[in-house]
């Protein structure tokens, strides 16, 4: 059974605001541990289209910074799990996700 | 004082959310509001980058600390965050670089402010019919109601023409008032009202000394519009050499007070007004045209009163309202006649000679009904009802569907549109005079003028 996961980039970080990120990386979990991940650069910054992303490519998760309540409602609604407030590297995060230890909040930064 | 005090401490008491940052934009010191606003745990932004803890919009939006920008004076903006309970805060947010005493930039300060109070007031206050202290349904002012809030979003120059008294600082102010420069100043200065030597030091400032009188600095006036706008009204009256300094500051933003060596680069917001027409004073060498095309990025029209329709009406029971309330009289509205004379009239002065009449009204009127002879006796005196009974005709019969662009003016037109109805009616005077909407004997006296005969 594989696995897709969202994260919004700021260049090599988790983009600070969800609204705001103009690029997206797709990654999907394969059940033999094999990952495939693409990067998909969207014309504008847009909430609504990010969440369009996410729902027609049958994202199970969104990991990202902030993001306002409304598309976080939107995004459960969904069925789509959102661990948001998260800061950091996003090698580190996917690393972190794969291991099953994320969490909402979690800051990479600080040890 | 003899005490020393805890930065930090201090800082916690002032209700602005204070941050200081290091030379990299990684977040030093936060003060108790500025957790409180972002919702973060104490301590745990300490060494990160701004944008991580802020994650406010203008990080992204060109940020002179995220641009790394080596000299930037104090910025101030509205702009939005999102706090940890998911909730997006319009804030006001202002950076200043901190220069440590070799003048060299050292950190930054940053402050914010949840102005959600006032976001919410200035949208209660806006109604669909109006925008700041103008008013209108008028196709041609609901299309200046709905461009106004994307200009102001740009830093664009704007120029607004119009004829006097239509609204044109008002209209100024309200582009200020809807952008981000909101919250920083917005400078007046009519061209007109100075003479030229005056009004140098006046936009652009004097250093002490610069000329006989000059007895200490002088900012001038574009220095404080600094992070505002700037507005410049009656620029038709701009003597050439002062149009050339403006030009000069238009093209590079820095402004050189008289006498004084060094520049100051300032971030301001140009809007200009005039009630001249601008393109023909370029034809007369009066206004220098490169600087019409430098203004003249964003042209906002305002239409006169007379072409307003309806909005005579809205603006005359605004205005009764506005100084019912002001001199606290209980005035019900206008008399049929009066409100004829109203609408009939062709107001020269625009909005402002509505306001002025109706001030003049409500003062005068002892009934709860102002009646005709409230109204200013140039009003009455003159028989200003005639035109209404002359454009009584039928539009269509009125309207003679024919070219006149070849026209050189209003006279050549006229003269065009006598000699094209009168061959369309065979020459029949009585027949082109209908058409016309005139009487036989207008046809007659503008046939004599033009010299036609026949």
């Amino acid at each position: 059974m594989s696995h897709k996961i969202m994260i919004p980039l700021f260049n090599d970080e988790v983009a600070p605001r969800f609204d705001l990120a103009t690029d997206a990386l797709l990654a999907k979990f394969k059940s033999d541990g094999e990952i495939s991940e693409r990067i998909i650069v969207l014309p504008q910054a847009s909430a609504d289209d990010l969440c369009a992303l996410a729902t027609s490519d049958n994202t199970d998760t969104v990991i990202c910074g902030g993001i306002d309540d409304e598309h976080y409602q939107y995004l459960k609604w969904k069925g789509i799990e959102v661990l948001d407030d998260v800061i950091g590297p996003v090698k580190t995060v996917i690393q972190t996700y794969r291991e099953g230890n994320l969490v909402g909040g979690d800051n990479f930064y600080i040890s | 004082m003899g005490q020393q005090f805890m930065l930090p401490d201090l800082l916690n008491e002032v209700p602005i959310g204070i941050a200081v940052l290091d030379i990299e934009g990684r977040i030093k010191l936060v003060n108790r509001a500025w957790q409180t606003l972002t919702g973060v745990a104490p301590n745990s932004m300490q060494g990160l980058k701004c944008y991580l803890g802020l994650r406010c919009d203008y990080c992204f939006k060109g940020c002179p600390v995220m641009a790394d920008k080596a000299d930037f004076q104090t910025v101030s903006v509205d702009a939005d965050i999102i706090d940890r309970t998911r909730t997006k805060i319009p804030i006001r947010l202002n950076i200043s670089p901190i220069v440590n005493s070799n003048n060299v930039i050292s950190g930054y300060m940053e402050t914010i402010q949840d102005i959600r109070q006032v976001a919410e007031l200035s949208s209660t206050a806006s109604k669909a019919y109006s925008l700041g202290g103008l008013i209108g349904t008028s196709p041609e002012m609901v299309k200046i109601f709905s461009m106004v809030p994307s200009i102001a979003g740009t830093d664009s120059s704007v120029l607004i023409t119009g004829e006097t008294g239509t609204g044109k600082d008002v209209l100024a102010e309200a582009i200020h008032n809807a952008s981000d420069r909101a919250g920083a100043p917005f400078i007046k200065v009519n061209c007109g009202a100075l003479p030229e030597t005056l009004l140098e030091s006046e936009l652009f400032g004097h250093v002490k000394g610069a000329f006989t009188g000059a007895n200490e600095d002088r900012p001038g006036r574009i220095k404080l519009a600094h992070n505002g706008s700037f507005f410049l009204t009656e620029i038709g009256d701009l003597p050439l050499p002062l149009q050339v300094k403006l030009l000069s500051f238009l093209d590079d933003k820095v402004i050189q007070p008289l006498g004084s060596p060094r520049g100051f680069n300032a971030d301001v917001r140009v809007i200009v007004a005039t009630h001249r027409d601008l393109k023909k004073m370029v034809q007369e060498k009066t206004f220098r045209a490169d600087l019409l095309f430098r203004l003249n990025v964003v042209h906002l029209h305002l239409p006169p009163l007379r072409e307003r329709g309806d909005d005579i009406l809205l603006l005359k029971n605004h205005f009764l309202m506005e100084y019912c309330n002001k001199f606290n009289k209980k005035i019900k509205g206008f008399s049929k006649k009066a409100a004829k004379i109203l609408s009939a009239y062709r107001y020269p002065g625009n909005v402002r000679e509505l306001s002025n009449i109706v001030e003049y009204a409500v003062n005068f009127c002892d009934r709860d009904i102002i009646s005709s002879s409230h109204l200013p006796a140039y009003l009455t005196e003159q028989d200003i009802l005639r035109p209404v009974a002359e454009s009584a005709y039928p539009a269509q019969e009125r309207t003679v569907p024919l070219e006149y662009s070849s026209a050189q003016s209003w006279d050549d037109a006229e003269k065009q549109m006598i000699m094209d109805t009168l061959l369309k009616c065979g020459g029949r005077k009585g027949e082109a005079a209908k058409i016309l909407g005139w009487s036989r004997s207008t046809l007659w006296r503008k046939m004599k003028k033009h010299s036609i005969t026949g």
